[in-house]
């Protein structure tokens, strides 16, 4: 320490290295337009960039949290059901292993949640994929747990919404996470006998076995804006056809063009969006629209910030800021 | 090295190949060459069962996709009688990599639908290596539906590495395609038989596979990924094929064990491209069976079994 530096008060003084920590997580680089946003207001805006309207994957439990009312009801469905390696699969990890990690880093047992709960007033059973946990692949517990939101859905008369995100099958469940995509497609079928209205949300990123199976069965299905959908990923196309894909292949609008999905909705407007079309297909009286969307949603204060909070700055444009949504698909 | 044996049958080829030349150059009196004739055929059975008798799976998987093996055509025209061909989806285009219509089983009427690839180079691309697209599952769909009309058992043959990953397969909707196809499916009234008689590769085959019974050629495999495409995903190398095809248990065998498949019919010693005639006599057997057994029940007792099958799959915790 200098002389100057001694001539500072010590609860003045800090040190240099101290002086550049920010505290972890309170800005964020927008992947898409490289802005830096403050978390607080990001969240506010149910993480929509406010800048570019690029749609920050959200998943699981913090997705159903923006969608779900939080002053109403909320059960959660088989929460119990946990994964079991029948086949002591092992690449250059165990799966045992796998799931062990997975299960810390999200704190979930496996890649669904499911609630049955409310969105303005209207009650039903929402499931969400996390992506997290081993890339929102399909195995048997994520099969089963969508069969039981089907059988509460059926048992109280109450539709299903689905928000998918995920790689398609886990391959470490080999021909019983396959077996999955016949059992939810089959559960959706006894749905449809039964004159329950399913919503399917597609969301970033929505592949594999996943898409072809209940995802793309909904009786509407929505997207959020450039969420990445389709069968193969792009990847294996490329290598398939031997050709550069067009941008915006395989997006959202891309399949809101080709007649894939109904409609594209912002993620504000997707709780009334979504509320209001349930009410329609189920005959209910209408849904009440004031104070919809975002402002009826809990989210952390943020303390005493003011409202534009967004900054511009230069950052490193070779940062794969997508890398945390493309992490590993765990399918083809 | 002789094509139409794989790396590990070459030792058989070498025997086979012998065997011809004794022939070739013998006097067909003579009671010497005969007697060494006779001596390297039973030499060469010997070691056929020897090695077939340890097959990995690595190996099985090249044996399903032998490009001698019996295709679903061979099996229309030697199983079934008065087979027309129906074609197209009715929306976009006919798919050739699916080939389905209606024909005759023992004299009853069913719906018969399976993947096709092709035997030489012309008829592979036109076929598309029997990688379908949306089209072909979308005419399989509307054949089932026919079948379903007239209360006819649906019969598929399974035989594709998968659904094929091109730019208008997506514009197309794969996804959907596929999806449906195990939706309606999963309800069809009429019963329904899946025979994986080469690859069973991932969606592109379970979207003909949904079933009452399910049955696999001894040599077939039944897989989410191709050892190929896992070992390149999860191993970073594509050479790492052989340890991924063990790990992901794709043969009949193992698929029996675990209850995924209902049924395994045995090959011919070397596979089925060595003796097609006896292949479709055993075959023949238990469709028939299966058939008939299914017959006995009514249609919604057969949905319901279907259902709860459907509902068992998968082993978890609570």
């Amino acid at each position: 320490m200098s002389w100057f530096e001694k001539l500072i008060p010590a609860r003045i003084r800090t040190d240099a290295g101290e002086k550049r920590k920010v505290p972890e997580g309170l800005w964020h680089n927008c992947a898409s337009c490289n802005s830096v946003l403050y978390r607080a207001e990001l969240e506010r805006n149910l993480n929509v960039c406010p800048k570019c309207e690029y749609h920050i994957p959200i998943y699981g439990r913090e997705r159903l949290g923006l969608f779900l009312d939080q002053d109403g009801p909320q059960v959660e469905i088989a929460p119990d059901v946990k994964p079991v390696d029948v086949l002591k699969f092992k690449d250059t990890t165990k799966y045992k292993d796998r799931l062990s990690a997975a299960q810390k880093k999200t704190d979930e047992n496996d890649a669904l949640i499911v609630m049955q709960a409310e969105v303005m007033k209207v009650p039903l059973v929402a499931a969400a994929f996390d992506f997290k946990f081993m890339g929102g692949s399909m195995g048997a517990v994520v099969g089963e747990k969508f069969v039981r939101a089907v059988d509460v859905c059926i048992k109280h008369r109450i539709p299903l919404v689905t928000f998918a995100a995920s790689g398609g099958a886990r391959m470490q469940e080999a021909l019983f996470s396959l077996m999955q995509m016949a059992k939810t497609s089959a559960s959706i079928e006894r749905l449809r006998k039964e004159k329950i209205p399913f919503i399917s949300i597609l969301t970033h990123p929505t592949t594999g076995g996943v898409s072809a199976s209940f995802a793309m069965l909904g009786d509407v299905i929505l997207a959020e804006p450039r969420a990445l959908i389709g069968f193969a990923g792009p990847k294996v196309i490329e290598q398939t056809v031997r050709e550069t894909l067009p941008e915006g292949f395989q997006r959202s609008e891309f399949l809101l063009e080709h007649g894939a999905i109904d409609r594209i909705v912002d993620r504000r407007e997707m709780r009334t969006e979504v509320a209001t079309m349930l009410s329609i297909f189920q005959n209910l009286p209408p849904v009440s629209t004031e104070a919809a969307s975002i402002d009826d949603v809990i989210v952390p204060a943020p303390d005493e910030m003011p409202l534009d909070m967004t900054v511009e700055i230069e950052v490193d444009p070779d940062i794969d800021f997508e890398a945390d949504a493309e992490e590993k698909p765990e399918a083809e | 090295m002789n094509p139409d044996y794989l790396d590990f049958e070459q030792p058989i080829a070498e025997i086979e190949a012998k065997i011809n030349e004794l022939r070739y150059v013998g006097d067909a009196d003579s009671v010497h060459i005969a007697e060494e004739i006779g001596a390297l055929e039973q030499k060469s059975v010997k070691l056929t069962e020897n090695i077939f008798s340890k097959l990995n799976a690595w190996q099985i998987s090249q044996l399903a996709r032998h490009p001698s093996r019996p295709y679903t055509q061979d099996y229309i025209e030697n199983l079934m009688t008065d087979f027309h061909e129906l074609h197209g989806d009715r929306a976009y285009a006919d798919d050739a990599a699916i080939i389905g219509g209606v024909a005759r089983y023992h004299d009853k009427p069913v719906m018969v639908i399976g993947h096709q690839k092709g035997r030489d180079v012309k008829e592979r691309v036109r076929r598309n290596y029997g990688m379908p697209r949306p089209e072909g599952y979308r005419k399989a769909l509307r054949l089932m539906r026919l079948a379903e009309q007239f209360a006819m058992p649906v019969i598929t043959f399974i035989d594709t590495a998968g659904a094929y990953p091109g730019v208008g397969a997506e514009e197309r909707g794969q996804s959907e395609a596929i999806a449906k196809n195990l939706q309606v499916m999963s309800g069809l009234g009429v019963p329904i038989i899946a025979i994986v008689v080469g690859e069973g590769g991932s969606g592109g085959a379970l979207a003909l596979g949904v079933s009452d019974h399910t049955m696999m050629l001894q040599y077939s495999t039944y897989s989410v990924i191709s050892p190929e495409g896992c070992a390149t995903i999860l191993w970073k190398s594509a050479d790492k094929a052989s340890t991924a095809a063990e790990a992901l248990g794709i043969t009949s065998q193992t698929l029996l064990e675990l209850e995924l498949v209902d049924e395994v019919v045995p090959e011919p010693l070397g596979g089925s491209h060595r003796n097609p005639e006896e292949l479709f006599k055993t075959l023949d057997k238990s469709i028939q069976m299966a058939l008939d057994r299914l017959a006995t029940m009514d249609i919604e007792t057969v949905k319901e079994k279907r259902y709860k099958r459907l509902m068992s799959y998968g082993r978890f915790e609570g």
